[in-house]
């Protein structure tokens, strides 16, 4: 019996072991009621004390919503989705009262991201991020906001910005990615709780990495927060944001909408570490990640860089763009697609060419193991007045195993002749020689595959700020324990 | 130190080897001469303890214990190194990260202590100076765009970090040229001790004008037929290998 006991305990903290982020905080919250309708999205603008304009705007996308079919291109298989199953709004009580300062902040928030590894009191953060904490429907706390008011920098939660900034917030809000873009961006727009604002001045190197921390706690909620960034001519910020949720046996819906401007000679550097609960082995539980990206390069000589790590969620539905507006404008997306157990992403890259000697670079890495089943999907897109346009794509998949699957589906479409565009694409299983020879040098089987797979990805995983790359190289290999042997 | 008691191992069900014995002493050079299929290349796996080289007989002793049932990485911590006749590519790793990965594990394995960046740094750059490899070597990926005489120093690099107790080279001198052959030789000697042992496996005789072995068995057929001093060799150079390609001999 006592024997029995300790097999499943140690078969559980294995289990734990594969997704450490998988905990509850247990936590009062204070809900929107359930399901979604007219008065879920008053109620959500209510709480958030929002101006008219935005009500209105937000109601115009929840009508709009009602009649949009799901997009239904992507090569995943997705169950329907009872909107009326899941809460909206969720708010730990404590922030109800709206704390001035962090020692005002519930312990047990503190506690929590304590426990992910990413402490909020300044002292105890990575020298050099800001970090904004945002918690099922709010932001908790958002760190070195007078360091950076300083240079001019504004990053705080949307929330805010939309009290504190309601010109900048209206001019750009729906600019890039509009309600009706698809189902998913409609939702955002009518229920959005929080976010990340982030406006970089004229000239402005934003002198520390911003960075947004995402965490979905409570049972059947979603989360739907809204980003967005606007790097004003000649200015630099590199933006994070990195996401993880409990482990549960129901399906959790994130929705996020992301939206990025650059003026004239102004660039973003924006990294996604997704770590999302995967869902068990069987594919029950996980969230489903259905997010909008796109940034538009406005100005000239703008650049847009998105760099990747997507390696949870039960479905990934996901494809951040840049619309090369400005002449000779760059946009770059640097991609890594991990998918294990039953795991199912579908995710790339628009770069839609519009102004003259505009280019694009697109390296995409995806690693399948499992019964996962991932497919890269990007679309290049050069406009007739895109003079000189050109764009370099490179899709590397790697296998692991028997069961799972690799799909690349390019989609090219140039309207001018002078268009350069180059498509390389490799498909290939690590080999069984690639492990023995790791294993006759004393590294385990397991290791031996973190490793490859580390070398596959390297590329991207270089690209990304130096503060989070060593993070991303240990969430690469623990995303693929149990997947040999 | 290494001990082969009539040893019998299989590939896909089809018998390979058919009753080695083989003892190694600490500080000895041994060399497993042999014509194609005669089962060189399986006895070197098998040592390493590659899967699907199931062994169905006899055993291996190495340093007094039973080796036969580890998993490879568990041999590589007791000491065994092998060479491979083909070195495999890694890409994106780098030789620096390879090579810490490697022989940290293989210190955990033995209850040491993991070297940290600088001790190792400290120690990478002793070995590449010993062995008159350039620096830059360390930070290309592994075997990525090498030559073939590259890949192969690039093993014995490994070794001189690992410093293995056996060190196994598999037809190490298959397609080198003979500058090439010198440098991998003039490697290995520097590496050969007191307390190690080398077992080099070998079609052709020249790599042994190099690394000269106190010991030369002759493979044939799943099995040793003859063992000899290192003249033996000269006379396999000169008869060929047709007095042993019949299971009598």
């Amino acid at each position: 019996m006592a024997a029995t006991q300790e097999t499943v305990e140690q078969v559980q903290s294995l289990e734990m072991d594969k997704y450490k982020y998988g905990f509850v905080t247990e936590i009062e919250s204070e809900k929107a009621p359930k399901g979604l309708s007219e008065d879920t999205v008053r109620f959500i603008s209510a709480k958030k004390n929002e101006p008219e304009w935005l009500l209105e705007w937000r109601l115009k996308a929840y009508r709009l919503w009602l009649t949009m079919p799901e997009p239904k291109w992507g090569k995943l298989e997705i169950p329907e989705i009872d909107y009326q199953d899941s809460y909206y709004y969720s708010s730990p009580k404590s922030m109800e009262d709206r704390p001035q300062s962090l020692d005002e902040v519930d312990p047990e928030l503190l506690r929590t991201y304590e426990k992910l590894g990413i402490p909020i009191k300044e002292q105890e953060v990575l020298a050099g991020v800001a970090v904004d904490y945002v918690f099922d429907s709010v932001s908790v706390a958002t760190t070195f906001r007078e360091q950076l008011k300083e240079v001019g920098v504004i990053f705080c939660p949307i929330s805010e910005a939309i009290q504190e900034y309601p010109e900048l917030v209206k001019k750009y809000l729906g600019s890039v990615v509009p309600a009706g873009d698809n189902k998913h961006a409609c939702l955002n727009s009518a229920v959005f709780t929080d976010g990340s604002f982030v406006y970089i001045p004229k000239g402005v190197r934003c002198p520390m990495e911003l960075s947004t921390y995402f965490r979905i706690n409570e049972l059947n909620t979603g989360q739907f927060e809204r980003t967005l960034i606007v790097a004003d001519e000649g200015s630099y910020v590199s933006y994070l944001e990195g996401c993880t949720a409990p482990q549960r046996d129901e399906n959790q819906l994130h929705a996020a909408v992301v939206e990025l401007v650059t003026m004239d000679d102004a660039e973003i550097k924006y990294s996604t570490v997704q770590n999302w609960y995967p869902g068990d082995e069987d594919g029950k539980g996980g969230i489903y990640n259905f997010v909008t990206k796109r940034g538009i390069c406005k100005g000239k000589n703008s650049k847009i860089s998105w760099t990747q790590v997507e390696t949870g969620s039960a479905i990934t539905w996901k494809y951040p763009s840049c619309i090369l507006q400005g002449d000779n404008s760059v946009g770059e997306f640097y991609s890594v697609a991990i998918t294990n157990g039953r795991q199912q992403a579908d995710t790339g890259t628009k770069m839609i060419h519009l102004g003259k000697n505009t280019t694009s670079r697109i390296i995409s890495k995806g690693i399948s193991a499992g019964k996962s089943q991932n497919t890269y999907r990007g679309l290049v897109r050069v406009a007739a007045k895109a003079e000189g346009a050109r764009n370099f794509t490179q899709c590397d998949s790697l296998l692991v195993g028997e069961t799972c699957g690799a799909h690349t589906v390019p989609y090219i479409e140039s309207k001018n002749r002078s268009a350069r565009l180059e498509h390389e694409a490799t498909t290939s299983k690590i080999s069984e020689d690639q492990l023995f020879y790791c294993r006759q040098r004393g590294i385990s089987e397991e290791d031996a595959v973190g490793l490859v797979v580390n070398g596959f990805c390297r590329e991207v995983l270089q690209e990304l700020p130096m503060e989070f790359a060593v993070e991303a190289q240990q969430l690469v290999k623990i995303s693929l324990e149990g997947s040999v042997g | 130190m290494l001990e082969i008691k009539n040893l019998h191992a299989e590939v896909d069900g089809k018998a390979i080897l058919k009753g080695i014995d083989l003892n190694i002493n600490k500080g000895e050079v041994h060399a497993i001469m042999g014509p194609n299929g005669s089962g060189k290349s399986t006895l070197a796996n098998v040592l390493a303890g590659r899967d699907d080289y199931e062994v169905t007989e006899g055993g291996i002793l190495f340093d007094g214990k039973d080796i036969s049932e580890l998993e490879p990485e568990e041999r590589a911590g007791e000491g065994i190194f092998l060479a491979f006749q083909y070195p495999v590519e890694i890409p994106g790793v780098t030789n620096t990260t390879f090579l810490k990965e490697a022989l940290n594990a293989q210190r955990r394995y033995r209850g040491e202590e993991e070297l940290d960046g600088m001790e190792f740094v400290k120690m990478i750059r002793g070995k590449t100076k010993e062995l008159g490899i350039k620096d830059d070597m360390l930070k290309r990926a592994v075997n990525v765009g090498f030559s073939g005489g590259e890949k192969k120093r690039n093993d014995i690099l490994q070794m001189a970090v690992l410093n293995p107790k056996l060190a196994v080279l598999d037809e190490t001198d298959s397609g080198l040229d003979i500058d090439a052959l010198k440098v991998v030789a003039e490697g290995v000697n520097k590496l050969r001790a007191e307390n190690n042992a080398i077992l080099v496996i070998t079609h052709y005789q020249r790599l042994l004008n190099y690394i000269v072995p106190d010991q030369v068995h002759v493979l044939s057929n799943g099995k040793i037929r003859r063992s000899g001093g290192k003249e033996l060799a000269l006379e396999l150079e000169e008869k060929g290998y047709a007095d042993y390609s019949g299971e009598a001999a």
